[in-house]
């Protein structure tokens, strides 16, 4: 057993687990936020998707103790107070989900997208940047309106802002 | 949310929950002193369990206890049962062999349990699952169906002689044969459908609870239709009496049909958890899954069409084997048959059809229902030939299905089916329409002068949904109902509950159900909430499957409405002293026309909870129930095109466009509706192109993992361009058909269609691998070259 600590969600948090025990049980056991899910064994569906210092990264593929002392954002910490984050809100107006068990990863991979690429987002770079997460539901189209949508929308308030 | 009715592209009053985070499905649940179970699975297709030893296991840290076959027989537990009594031509009934939940004598596929381990932690289970010692004498296994049925084959259950289950018949064979002797022109060709894996992205779990007290059971499981399992582990499974067993299906991240059954592990989880007495979870892996999910499809097909002078279809003569894996799932045996062969008409006036269907076992993992279940088989084999037909008589694959298209209504086919609706012009003239058809020659000469192929392939397809009516699916076999049952709820301050045997595992319900009372009562969708999948609260249904929900679930909804419209009718014309004829809902109010009169829907809901002043002899309270059991089957219907690019040089396709026009009926929620046929397009698109199911002669699954095999991921697939057209359906209420499998079944053909036209040959199976263009690419330049 090992004491892991690391701030999740801006919060300061700890627990003693399993020296083996993967970032991803770390979040949805240890400390009960189970937004972030398991859809495969081979780090290969993005269900898991979380930000670790602000890079999205496959929980499923990184041990907790990797993750120690690190900022971990999942998608319980994306909405500030009662507003919705542009891509959550995107994924809803565009219906970007359906039986919403990829979502999480879908909208933390998203975020991380817009945060490298900005308001230069076409379709084919969002597909091609969507490889690393499997959707059964939706066929994906919604999920690309649904990004561009919202890197467009993120884009445009930060051009207002400057 | 405001008033959203029906045609509203109302947003999804789910949402809120799942891109926050917030959803809550089966893996969430814990419970005080919860055990993990993990099961010993066998590495063998084929082998008898000559002894199991569990003492190592048992020493390791966190073990409660290791459970085996044995015991389970001895526990009274009952056999899995397939739901669906089909019988061969010949009378007899189907040769089912035994399935235990876990096995004690003989495993029979790959991925079989045969032992559980309860532990305090998963990885503690998984680590003494891996400790338990199983001698297995391995037996010879046969994974080919149609080698399985040849003599001296390796036999998998002894009521299955040949690995036979049933050897079964539609039609009039002798009339095919006397139209075949008249034929102009007969097409001829092998077609097989591949083996595929539903891949819900939320993998199965369970959570079973017994409470020793009360002798009840609860458990929280991925399903897709609770009440069913409720009834299935109770009444065959011998789990507990039904009042004794409450089955909750929490949200459910998808189910193309891989969750309507109940698999050995949820059984399992039920038994042990009173075995060790506390709470016990089990979480598939991704694995497991792949191993023990029913699977899809798998048909080895010949078919033969034949032509009069005029190119009309005289006749349609088809041979199917299925596989239906090591044993026969809950539905197994109607996806090959009445789901499958009823559809073989197709959008064609085909006088004279027969279709004899054998059902095989082989050393593989149980195959059943998956989105489309049959009618994609049936619509792959049909406008395959149709477009082959076409391209050997010299007609436009377009010109040739219209010159058979059915055009009157009622249509009787000669397999059963009655099409009551539909408009095959319609959606085949808005398809090439949205193509640009026409054009297609020029963009063909400009990627040929990039060297690249183009081809273009259409389907015209039509399915069926909504099976029913319960007298009729009794007749042929099935052991259940397909009627759905609703419930609306009136609370006195005027919000309704509206409860629904359908489940809802992404296809919108809590909106689409909500818009069908926004419509009748004028109320803010934010007023109503749907209560689905808890056998304690809903009190029975059937589920959601086959698209049904819509069609049947949806319209026991509307019945139970018109019973509450009555009732606040009766009480407002009392109220306001009017003659009830009189009394209209319009807005959230009950006015009496021509006057200013008017209560709100909430002052009518108050008025029947206090009671006070209500007509002579009326009951009290406003909530009324119904069950909804349809006429027919609905029949949407349409025509799918896809034009696409294959470069020589690599055999790899590229989706240039794909149109689709579809005609459900009406339409409650047109978004939704478009969610629906993307997701199905791309099942499809991945069945043509990408997803198999393999096995090595050994049994072996070699695609057991998102490694081999081969998901459509976002870059695999084009955005789509939908249209839909209406006919309404006259079978239920609303009108509607259904929309959720209608991508899956249409789409396959359409883009082997357009790849055998682009590489101009016609020995393309699925999936259309790279390599296999490439190889007949290679065949084609030889053949032009010679
Ligand atoms: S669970 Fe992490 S990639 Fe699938
Ligand atoms: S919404 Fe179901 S897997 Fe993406």
């Amino acid at each position: 057993m090992t004491k892991v600590a690391m701030t999740l969600n801006g919060k300061k948090v700890q627990a003693d687990v399993e020296d083996r025990t993967l970032l991803v049980h770390y979040i949805r056991e240890a400390q009960g936020l189970t937004g972030t899910h398991v859809g495969c064994d081979t780090s290969q569906c993005g269900a898991c998707v979380v930000h670790v210092n602000g890079k999205a990264v496959k929980s499923c593929s990184m041990l907790a103790a990797q993750a120690a002392d690190a900022e971990v954002v999942t998608v319980e910490g994306l909405a500030k107070g009662g507003d919705l984050h542009p891509v959550q809100a995107a994924f809803r107006e565009h219906h970007g989900l359906q039986c919403g068990f990829c979502t999480p990863g879908m909208i933390m991979t998203a975020v991380d997208m817009i945060n490298r690429y900005g308001g230069n987002l076409d379709e084919k770079t969002i597909r091609h940047e969507l490889e690393g997460n499997i959707c059964r539901c939706t066929g994906y189209q919604n999920i690309v309106k649904a990004i561009k949508s919202a890197a467009d929308q993120m884009s445009a308030m930060k051009t207002a802002a400057e | 949310m405001g008033v959203e009715g029906i045609g509203a592209r109302a947003l999804r009053k789910e949402d809120k929950r799942f891109i926050t985070g917030k959803g809550r499905y089966t893996d969430d649940i814990v419970l005080p002193r919860m055990g993990y179970a993990a099961f010993v699975r066998s590495p063998h297709a084929h082998a008898k369990v000559v002894s199991i030893d569990a003492r190592a296991a048992l020493e390791m840290p966190g073990v409660d206890a290791v459970l085996t076959g044995d015991q389970l027989v001895a526990d009274g537990i009952g056999n899995i049962i397939c739901g669906w009594m089909i019988h061969s031509k010949d009378g007899s009934p189907m040769n089912m062999g035994a399935w235990r939940a876990l096995e004690p004598e003989i495993v029979r596929h790959v991925g079989q349990a045969v032992a559980v381990v309860i532990a305090d932690s998963q990885g503690e289970a998984k680590d003494a699952a891996d400790a338990v010692v199983v001698e297995y004498e391995e037996l010879p296994a046969v994974v080919d169906p149609i080698a399985a049925m040849a003599d001296g084959a390796p036999q998998l259950h002894p009521e299955a002689a040949n690995n036979l289950i049933f050897d079964w018949d539609i039609g009039d064979e002798a009339a095919v044969n006397a139209a075949f002797e008249q034929a102009a022109h007969v097409t001829k060709m092998e077609v097989h459908n591949n083996r595929l894996v539903p891949n819900a992205m939320e993998p199965r779990a369970a959570v079973a609870d017994y409470n020793e007290a009360e002798e009840h059971h609860t458990l929280y499981t991925t399903s897709q239709n609770p009440h069913v399992a409720r009834l299935v582990l109770s009444a065959f499974y011998n789990i507990a009496p039904e009042h004794k067993l409450r089955v909750i299906a929490p949200d459910v991240g998808g189910g193309f049909g891989s969750k309507i059954y109940i698999y050995p592990e949820e059984m399992v989880c039920l038994w042990a958890s009173k075995r060790v007495g506390r709470p016990v979870k089990w979480v598939c892996d991704r694995t497991e899954a792949f191993l023990t999910d029913a699977h899809g499809r798998d048909h080895r097909s010949e078919a033969e069409l034949a032509l009069d002078a005029d190119n009309k279809i005289i006749a349609f003569r088809v041979k199917t084997v299925a596989n239906l894996g090591a044993y026969m799932s809950l539905f197994s045996s109607s996806v090959p048959t009445y789901l499958y062969a009823t559809l073989l008409s197709g959008q064609y006036d085909i006088p004279a059809i027969h279709c004899n269907v054998k059902t095989v076992y082989t050393n593989t993992t149980p195959v059943d229902a998956y989105r489309g279940a049959g009618r994609p088989e049936a619509t792959y084999l049909v406008e395959r030939i149709m477009e082959t037909a076409a391209r050997e008589v010299g007609l436009s694959p377009a010109d040739f299905r219209r010159k058979n298209f059915i055009r009157s209504f009622p249509h009787q086919t000669p397999v059963i089916m009655c099409y009551d609706a539909g408009d095959y012009d319609a959606t085949l003239d808005a398809a090439l329409k949205a193509i640009d058809y026409d054009g297609f020659a020029a963009r063909k000469a400009e990627a040929a002068s990039r060297g690249k192929l183009r081809g273009i392939g259409m389907s015209c397809y039509i399915e069926a949904c909504g099976i029913a009516p319960s007298a009729a699916v009794g007749s042929l076999g099935a052991g259940v109902g397909l009627w759905e049952s609703a419930e609306v709820r009136v609370n006195p301050v005027g919000t309704i509950e509206v409860l629904t045997g359908a489940h809802s595992h992404g296809q919108g319900h809590e909106t689409t159900f909500a818009q069908l009372i926004s419509e009748r009562f004028g109320l803010d969708t934010d007023a109503v909430s749907i209560v689905h999948g808890d056998t304690d609260k809903v009190q029975f249904g059937m589920g959601t499957y086959g698209s049904r929900s819509g069609a049947v679930g949806m319209s026991a909804v509307v019945k139970a409405l018109d019973k509450v419209e009555e009732k606040a009718k009766k009480i407002a014309a009392h109220l306001m002293e009017a003659a009830e004829g009189d009394i209209q809902i319009e807005g959230g109010e009950l006015k009496v026309a021509g006057t200013d009169k008017k209560l709100t829907f909430t002052e009518v809901a108050l008025a029947a909870y206090t009671a006070h002043n209500l007509p002579e002899g009326m009951e009290p309270g406003l909530k009324e129930g119904a069950f909804y059991d349809p006429t027919n089957f609905t029949f949407p219907s349409g025509t799918y095109i896809c034009e696409v690019e294959v470069d020589p040089e690599t055999g790899k396709t590229a989706i240039i466009s794909f149109v689709a026009a579809d005609d459900f009926g009406n339409i409650i929620n047109p978004m939704i509706v478009e969610g629906q046929v993307h997701g199905g397009l791309t099942q499809g698109i991945g069945q043509a192109l990408l997803e198999n199911a393999a096995y090595d002669e050994n049994g072996q699954l070699i695609t057991a993992s998102y490694m081999d095999y081969c998901m459509p991921r976002a870059d695999d697939v084009p955005s789509y361009q939908l249209s839909t057209h209406v006919t309404e359906c006259p079978g239920n209420p609303l009108g509607m058909k259904g929309c959720g499998e209608a991508g899956a079944i249409g789409s396959p053909p359409a883009v082997i269609n357009a790849i055998t036209d682009a590489i101009n040959n016609n020995d393309l199976t699925m999936p259309a691998t790279p390599e296999q263009v490439w190889q007949l690419c290679q065949g084609s330049m030889k053949m032009a070259a010679e």
